[in-house]
């Protein structure tokens, strides 16, 4: 891909801008596509029709959305901390797209190939914190200050089971990098990790040979768990029902962006629905194969078109990840909203004992076989 | 020629903030400007090819800094319109300080074996060669920092219970 851009426009700094903004293409249509997700979705499960007067059954709502956003006034209250207030929603969305760096869309597409791309992903994830608590803070409102104040401790509570969950998978890889855990899962789906991970030896994308064979069975049910773990923390993270106290509507308005509206509203917006697709796509490079398709062939190897692979691949990846998102959104309004001590409960005396426990099985299951 | 601007790119975000957290008389703008440096300072340690340090500090501080003015703003009644002052007090303890530390950074700077030519950084996973001598040559020292964390949590936790708690 980066050869592709080079070839096309030579070697110099616009060639990396383009190669760094394709992710951002992708998440603009992206969040089109999840707005108008979020509301169909809702209205159906709510037994409604849902927005139904801007196109066809309503399908150009989020273009709507984004005008109206657009054109709003750029409004900043009159006791804001007016710097911090408006440096806030763009740091927000920053340490959400700096996190899509590591993120392997297809074999040929990763923004950064970091050998330590998941201990980036859970170091500058933990951005988004910063930016929430400047939020809240420069509002100089006390619904904002209650909202950042919750995000934060459940984002930190919530780090802990994650980043344990990251380490079981490291371990069995044996690799931070996350074009080789993708690679580790290659061929038909029952080489996924929720599976128990491969089934025979494979090369990884570093040259190193993972052995592997179908005793890797008995890592099926601890696999398993920690998605689930891992699923549960990521919709913590992102503040989403039945996690999201911070924007308690019928309690904080909507928590730390009560005073936010227009562009600004819009950037924290996107940071969100980004985070989403963000934890999703983990998930699905963790667990569910990453960009690998499925039944383990493509149809461009038929074809001899190596670049259709690469559309397939990016195509598995981005269906795995916006299936994700779905289930987030089914989450949301199915389940109804925890109290500040389940949440907590749930986190420090579910997550992470469990985390730790299955760390240990599994690290000694690695060893012994 | 990248690397050049990306360096001083980088020693500008340490350094306008540092001078913010120094001169600022806002306890929030001093925390918040303080991880904007540790962000300079990571893509500093990433032009090194100190990739784990690089993502450490960010993992360890900014989650540090973060913690810090949660509690700032949740345990102290108006640490948010505190004016921290920052005048010149005690000339001379201060000078001397300063002038240790200056004297020290400018040995070691002095004393250095500093690379004649220009070196590309490698951005070769460092984490695995950290992994195993942390796990071999130095696993004393790891596991003593461990214990001082865990008694610092321990610590941590007896000083948050309430008094009655700790008697029964």
């Amino acid at each position: 891909m980066e050869s592709l851009l080079q070839s096309l426009l030579g070697d110099n700094l616009l060639t990396v801008v383009l190669y760094c903004a394709l992710p951002l293409v992708f998440l603009l249509l992206y969040a089109l596509l999840a707005i108008l997700g979020e509301v169909k979705i809702s209205a159906w499960m709510q037994d409604r029709l849902g927005p139904m007067r801007t196109g066809p059954w309503g399908i150009i709502q989020p273009i709507a959305d984004v005008f109206k956003l657009l054109q709003k006034e750029d409004i900043t209250p009159a006791k804001a901390d007016k710097f911090l207030f408006n440096l806030a929603p763009f740091l927000s969305f920053m340490s959400a797209y700096a996190a899509f760096a590591v993120i392997p869309f297809s074999s040929q597409y990763v923004g950064a190939d970091l050998n330590l791309g998941l201990f980036y992903l859970l170091a500058i994830s933990s951005l988004n914190v910063a930016a929430i608590i400047m939020a809240g803070w420069a509002s100089n409102n006390k619904y904002s200050l209650y909202g950042s104040m919750r995000a934060v401790a459940q984002i930190v509570s919530y780090e802990v089971p994650a980043a344990m969950v990251l380490v079981i998978i490291v371990m069995f890889v044996g690799s931070l990098n996350l074009q080789d855990i993708t690679t580790a899962q290659s061929g038909p789906f029952w080489n996924w990790m929720v599976f128990g991970g491969p089934k025979q030896d494979v090369v990884l994308a570093s040259g190193e040979v993972l052995s592997a064979s179908w005793v890797n069975l008995i890592f099926l049910p601890f696999f398993l768990a920690s998605f689930l773990m891992y699923y549960i923390a990521g919709l913590a993270e992102t503040n989403r029902t039945p996690f999201d106290i911070p924007e308690a509507e019928s309690e904080l308005v909507s928590g730390y962006h009560t005073e936010y509206s227009g562009m600004k509203f819009a950037m924290f917006f996107m940071s969100e629905y980004a985070n989403m697709f963000l934890v999703s796509a983990v998930v699905a490079v963790l667990f569910f194969g990453g960009w690998n398709s499925p039944f383990g062939v493509y149809l461009g190897d038929a074809f001899d078109a190596p670049w259709l692979v690469a559309v397939e691949q990016f195509g598995w990846l981005a269906f795995k990840g916006l299936f994700f998102v779905f289930v987030m959104i089914w989450v949301r309004w199915t389940l109804p909203r925890l109290r500040v001590d389940q949440l907590m409960y749930m986190s420090w005396k579910v997550l992470i004992p469990f985390s730790f426990g299955i760390a240990l099985v599994v690290g000694f299951l690695v060893v012994i076989l | 020629m990248e690397l050049t601007i990306l360096f001083y790119v980088f020693a500008a975000l340490t350094l306008l903030p540092a001078f913010v957290v120094v001169f600022s008389r806002s306890l929030i703008y001093a925390a918040f400007s303080l991880l904007f440096t540790f962000l300079g300072v990571a893509g500093l340690y990433v032009l090194l090819s100190a990739d784990f340090i690089a993502v450490a500090q960010i993992m360890v501080y900014i989650g540090g800094i973060m913690i810090l003015l949660v509690f700032g703003v949740m345990l102290t009644k108006q640490a948010t319109d505190v004016e921290v002052s920052t005048g010149i007090m005690k000339t001379l303890p201060s000078l001397i300080i300063v002038g240790f530390a200056l004297g020290t950074l400018v040995m070691v700077v002095t004393g250095a074996q500093w690379p004649q030519e220009v070196l590309q950084p490698e951005v070769q996973g460092t984490a695995l060669e950290i992994g195993e001598l942390l796990m071999t040559t130095f696993v004393l020292p790891f596991e003593v920092a461990g214990i001082l964390l865990l008694v610092a949590v321990m610590g941590a936790a007896m000083i948050a219970r309430k008094p009655n708690e700790v008697q029964s």
